[in-house]
């Protein structure tokens, strides 16, 4: 719709103006054009403007295929459930509940392999169900009943954490443990070396995971709905949206993402821990907003969460490669966040 | 005034205390409720528990001493989650007559409450700090050591283990109440973990990447451990460098076992409940308070360093007799 709007505001422009056409096109508002079309650019310049700081500062010792890889495994977790993230927010919707969703299924496959005696293969699928059901409830409630997203995931984390400390009694699998009976379990910490870099299988299942979002949401119809459900979700539902269906599903599919999640974050730290992922929630909304999605819905592009994510990482590493204090890393994020929220502001402007 | 007076005296036939802890789910605290439980059925003590919902949750815990203060209690065990901002209900409590008993985090300031029953953890620190030094011998001269905390507001536990650390390993402290001002060149970063696996790789994989060459890495806690080895592994350098941390969880001794961690000191949460317990019904019956251990500002419920790898001059008990008294 906005399209729409966009389009006959400059035909009239067009039209009423023409003696002044070229003075609309300075140099900055061909950048508003170009920023605006493409949601995930800021994000980059300020991701490639940070390497380059940080590598001006550090040398080799940041700007190493070492160092820039470690940061991917860095975030890959954040990334991921950045992911899941991106896309309740696209619907103008928000999931406080994914760092519980994340941990909770850990658990769940961890402790069903050692406790219950399960395959680690059927214990894995059991997490990932018990994510996707989790899903299925927000979605559910959202879409049918009405609630608002924000406080059925609030709710939602409390139960789904409540549910993780119950369940494992805070009992810690230990990594020996799952290296010696269940390896499978650790699949995503594997890692190999290209060069120098280190990859690990959860690295690169998060940029897979990225760029098949990013397909599905620019080249098929569930995606354009899912941009038109935030957008305007009446307008989408008298254009033959099933909006309830797509709300829900887009849930769902933040639950088995954030199960995932929990499959990655037991590769990388080795064992299950139920203390993990208490703020993914939060974090996992830094990226995205730095990533120039908008939190109002229907804008946004998941490469930018990709590339929002990255950007905490290099300021994280980046500045304890500097040695300052972490406090001055929430302090620059937190500046991130409100300068990524006014650029935001300024590029919508250019549709007015 | 008079209420005080009157309270223990009137509470003597029917003694009961109250157990406030941090949350239901550390296994820490877990333990320590098993041990005020089990002391108090032994003592014909009745005890109440409550527990914050999460860590930091300072409100249910101010709602808990304020119904133990209705239900005529004698005395309060307390982990307090905000150890300044709990003084004033505490004071209440003390006010009204009841023993307020501090079990594990001190109060600010300490003697906030009537007494203080926790582990040394500045001597915790110490003795993994001086393992360290001795298992490095002349080495130690060119270590390379990375400090893996628990927060950036520094929490005392997290200071007194630090700095307790430092001084075991012979490295001059700056001010003994902060971390992070040493000047010694052996030292490559502080990092924080939030003390679970997550914080501990991450904060690990941090300072490697500043200094590749770590050989020593004080932890603050067992979980924060298990990250770090994980990324060491990554690195592969877990064979040669030495993991020290604080705490004797079972995992945590296990992992001593397993040879990921080098040294850990225990603590003894079960002791600081059940002796809590004992001086609450002393205190009930008689109107003793429980003295603090000589030169001490607290009574220590004591600290062992669990190693299979013993340094001379550093006592320690083995792994197996550190899983008979392990917790959670």
């Amino acid at each position: 719709m906005s399209n729409q709007t966009e389009a006959d505001t400059s035909l009239v422009n067009r039209a009423e103006t023409v003696a002044s056409f070229e003075h609309q096109h300075t140099l900055l508002s061909r950048l508003q054009h170009a920023l605006h079309s493409n949601p995930a650019l800021v994000p980059l310049i300020v991701l490639v403007l940070s390497i380059v700081v940080f590598g001006a500062l550090l040398g080799t010792k940041f700007f190493s295929s070492f160092a820039l890889t470690l940061i991917l495994q860095q975030v890959a977790i954040v990334g991921i459930v950045g992911a899941a993230q991106s896309l309740v927010i696209m619907t103008a919707g928000i999931d406080l509940s994914v760092g519980a969703i994340m941990v909770l299924s850990s658990v769940i496959m961890g402790q069903f392999t050692f406790r219950l005696g399960l395959p680690p293969a059927v214990a894995i699928a059991c997490g990932l169900a018990v994510g996707t059901f989790i899903g299925f409830i927000n979605g559910w409630l959202i879409a049918r009943i009405k609630l608002p997203p924000f406080i059925v995931t609030l709710g939602m984390w409390q139960i789904a954490l409540a549910t993780n400390f119950l369940y494992s009694g805070n009992e810690t699998i230990r990594a020996q443990d799952i290296e010696a009976n269940a390896p499978l379990l650790q699949f995503f910490g594997t890692s190999f070396n290209v060069g120098g870099a280190v990859f690990t299988y959860g690295v690169i299942f998060f940029i897979l995971l990225v760029l098949v979002l990013a397909y599905a949401l620019r080249h098929t119809a569930w995606g354009r709905h899912v941009y038109a459900v935030g957008d305007d979700p009446e307008a989408a539902a008298l254009s033959g949206v099933n909006t309830k269906g797509i709300l829900i599903s887009v849930y769902m599919l933040s639950g088995v993402i954030c199960a995932f999640a929990g499959w990655v974050l037991i590769g990388r730290i080795g064992s299950v821990s139920p203390t993990s992922g208490q703020s993914a929630n939060i974090e996992s909304i830094t990226a995205v907003v730095i990533g120039g999605i908008s939190l109002f819905g229907g804008r946004g592009s998941i490469l930018g969460m990709f590339f929002g994510a990255l950007i905490v990482g290099v300021f994280s590493l980046g500045l304890r490669l500097l040695g300052a204090d972490a406090q001055w890393t929430y302090l620059l994020i937190g500046a991130l966040i409100i300068g990524a929220v006014a650029v935001d502001q300024w590029i919508r402007k250019v549709s007015t | 005034m008079c209420l005080a007076a009157l309270t223990p005296a009137a509470m003597a036939q029917d003694v009961s205390a109250c157990l406030i802890t941090k949350t239901d789910t550390n296994p820490f605290f877990v333990k320590m409720k098993e041990g005020a439980e089990a002391k108090a059925a032994e003592l014909g003590v009745t005890l109440k528990s409550f527990a914050g919902r999460v860590d930091g949750d300072h409100e249910t815990q101010v709602a808990a001493i304020e119904t133990c203060i209705a239900d005529g209690a004698s005395g309060i065990l307390l982990a307090a989650s905000d150890t300044s901002a709990i003084v004033q209900s505490v004071q209440q409590a003390r006010d009204a007559g009841l023993l307020v008993i501090a079990l594990d985090t001190p109060l600010n300031p300490i003697d906030a409450a009537d007494a203080t029953f926790a582990t040394d953890n500045f001597l915790a620190g110490e003795l993994i700090g001086k393992w360290a030094a001795g298992t490095l011998g002349d080495e130690a001269a060119n270590a390379k050591i990375a400090l893996l905390n628990l927060g950036i507001s520094q929490p005392t536990v997290d200071v007194l283990r630090n700095q307790g650390f430092l001084q075991g390993f012979g490295i001059d402290l700056g001010d003994p109440a902060k971390w992070g001002d040493e000047t010694d060149p052996r030292i490559v970063g502080h990092d924080v973990t939030a003390g679970n696996e997550e914080g501990g790789r991450k904060a690990m994989e941090n300072l490697l990447a500043k200094d590749p060459a770590i050989n020593v890495v004080h932890t603050i806690n067992e979980p924060s451990a298990a990250g770090a080895y994980e990324a060491l592994k990554s690195f592969g350098r877990e064979n040669d460098v030495l993991i020290v941390s604080v705490d004797g969880g079972c995992p945590g001794v296990a992992n001593v076992r397993d040879g990921v961690i080098g040294a850990t000191s225990q603590q003894y949460p079960l002791q600081m409940a059940a002796l809590g317990v004992e001086a609450i019904k002393a205190w009930a019956d008689s109107g003793v308070k429980p003295e603090p251990t000589e030169g001490k500002d607290f009574f220590d419920t004591g600290v062992s360093l669990v190693t299979d790898a013993p340094v001379e001059g550093v006592e320690s008990i083995d792994t197996a007799e550190g899983e008979a008294l392990c917790w959670g």
